[in-house]
């Protein structure tokens, strides 16, 4: 393999990554409450503010990870109690739209607070830099991006899978009113879906602004499409399918850029979306996930 | 026990249960009959805080403590007194496996030490469910399922566990042998409201009867007498013209 279709690949991995972290949170919120999250990607933009304001205070890199994962939550959980918990019980498209408000609010919110100046994001020292790795050039930045991706996915497998709270999760993303009869809080399993998922999101804007260098209030709308576009393709409400969706999305874009002549470059979004066009002619449920009935 | 007094609910547009008076001694088997649509269903999610009253009022009396009201309480509250709802429909959780439906059963109990003896008592009591406990709830047969959804419950521990139509779609054996398990956990001191379409087989086991006819009780009384009352004989055991 060339050493510049391994760099690709490596770079593929980081964007994936990212977007992987975006889509799960996504997926976690829809597989619970049928809800498709469109304020999702906005959190990520709180994230990348936390962090600038958060490094604008100084302190030590995990202080500034606390902060930045602390205000996603907090993010998340408002949102869910202002906007989504009166709403529930109400049709699906009820929500669907509260969650575009939501995303507009945040958004111009941002506007007001930050303006649309986009705004240099002092990447750490400690993310400066690279490292050869045979002959592919790594910057610290795409290995943080990667790992701590794959650690938090680790992280979260265990807690969906063992934990008492994933199970209620499961549960109640299986049958609601079987999940109530055994006992399942479901407002604050509603509520700590909200959080995870969210404070995922807003760690992806905190690596986004170190690895891109900037931030803005409008930051958040692209990946969140992205990552929309990553839980259709690995099947809505699958998590699995979400990092799934991520990291194909992820390697397909940087790999259409990269392989192909340079013109091509601006037409990668309309490439994505043609592929998921395809993809869902064949597999309408996406590459991972069941139909609806089966799940009831 | 269990006691409704002059309990009314909506659903959609009308009502559904008209001022219902029951009660559901400690330690009985109580069958609660009627046709499609009587309200029975209803009446079990009232009891499990699913559906609320608008009038009227739910007591759960358990042995040796105060009573308790339970049409103010969360499902959740409710669940963790002890009164433990066996649905229609059986309503696994059919993507998750037969172990993690069990556990389920188990939510909100703390001692994990004793969820997992239960969960081998379970497999004791169906040996079945032990040969597929890693297979997903979805992919068992009718019957299975519904083996599940009892075992299920009984993870709970209940002290109260209402039944709706546990042995719908059951081959013959299979039904004797829910019942017999139903008569099995009445000895030992598990108080059972239990509806069944099958009416002869429900009055034959229980304690006492109550029927049910468009939201309002009709009959009640030991199930002994039910079961030669003669509009119960027509409308409900297929016997007389
Ligand atoms: N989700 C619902 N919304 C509105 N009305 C409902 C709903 N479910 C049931 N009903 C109505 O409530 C009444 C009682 O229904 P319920 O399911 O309690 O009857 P049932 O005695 O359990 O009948 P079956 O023997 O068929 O299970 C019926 O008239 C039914 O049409
Ligand atoms: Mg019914």
């Amino acid at each position: 393999m060339s050493a510049y279709l391994l760099q690709q690949l490596l770079n593929g991995l980081m964007l994936g990554s990212l977007y992987a972290l975006v889509a799960i949170g996504f997926s976690l919120i829809y597989s619970i409450l049928r809800l498709i999250n469109f304020a999702h990607g906005d959190l990520l933009m709180v994230g990348a503010f936390a962090a600038l304001a958060a490094a604008a205070l100084g302190g030590p890199w995990w202080a500034v990870v606390a902060i930045v994962v602390a205000s996603g939550a907090l993010a998340g959980i408002a949102v869910e109690r202002v906007a989504i918990r009166p709403l529930r019980g109400m049709p699906q498209v009820t929500g669907f739209i509260a969650t575009l408000a939501v995303s507009v609010a945040i958004e111009n919110l941002a506007l007001i607070l930050f303006t649309g100046q986009p705004r240099t994001f002092p990447v750490p020292e400690l993310l400066r830099g690279q490292l050869e790795l045979g002959p592919v050039r790594a910057t610290r930045v795409d290995l943080v991006i990667i790992l701590s991706t794959w650690l938090l996915l680790l992280v979260l497998l265990v807690v969906v899978r063992w934990s008492r709270f994933g199970r209620a999760m499961r549960a109640l993303a299986d049958n609601l009113l079987a999940a109530r009869l055994v006992g399942v809080d479901v407002d604050r399993t509603i509520l700590f879906a909200f959080a995870l998922g969210s404070a995922f999101a807003a760690y992806a804007g905190l690596l986004w602004g170190a690895r891109f260098g900037q931030v803005d209030p409008l930051m958040g709308f692209a990946p969140g499409l992205k990552a929309f576009v990553a839980c259709v393709l690995g099947g809505v409400g699958s998590l699995a399918g979400a990092v799934l969706g991520g990291y194909l999305l992820g390697l397909a874009e940087v790999l259409f850029v990269g392989l192909l002549p340079p013109a091509y470059s601006g037409l990668r979004d309309a490439f994505v979306f043609a592929a998921l066009i395809l993809l869902l002619l064949f597999l309408p449920n996406g590459l991972l996930g069941r139909p609806e009935e089966e799940r009831a | 026990m269990l006691r409704l007094a002059e309990l009314w609910v909506r659903r959609g547009a009308g009502a559904v249960l008209h001022g219902v008076s029951l009660e559901v001694p400690r330690g009985e088997l109580t069958a609660l009959v009627g046709a499609n649509g009587a309200g029975k269903t209803s009446l079990l999610l009232t009891i499990s805080g699913i559906l609320r009253p608008h009038r009227g009022e739910l007591w759960w009396n358990p042995e040796g403590e105060e009573p308790v009201r339970l049409d103010r309480l969360s499902p959740k509250r409710i669940v963790e007194l002890g009164v433990i709802h066996c649905p229609e429909g059986r309503q696994l959780f059919a993507s998750m496996t037969v172990y993690d439906n069990l556990l389920l059963g188990a939510h909100q109990r703390r001692d994990r030490r004793a969820v997992e003896r239960d969960v081998a008592r379970m497999f004791t009591l169906f040996p079945i469910l032990g040969e597929r406990r890693r297979q997903r709830a979805g992919s068992l047969s009718g019957g299975e399922q519904t083996m599940l959804a009892i075992a299920r419950a009984l993870m709970a521990r209940p002290r109260l566990l209402l039944l709706d139509e546990p042995s719908l779609g059951l081959a013959p054996q299979m039904a004797d042998r829910i019942f017999e398990t139903l008569l099995e956990l009445r000895a030992q001191g598990v108080t059972l409201l239990l509806v069944e379409q099958n009416a002869r087989a429900a009055l034959e086991i229980a304690d006492r009867g109550y029927v049910l006819e468009g939201g309002r009780v009709v009959r009640s009384g030991p199930a002994q007498q039910l079961r030669s009352d003669p509009m119960v004989q027509r409308a409900y055991l297929g016997i007389g013209a």
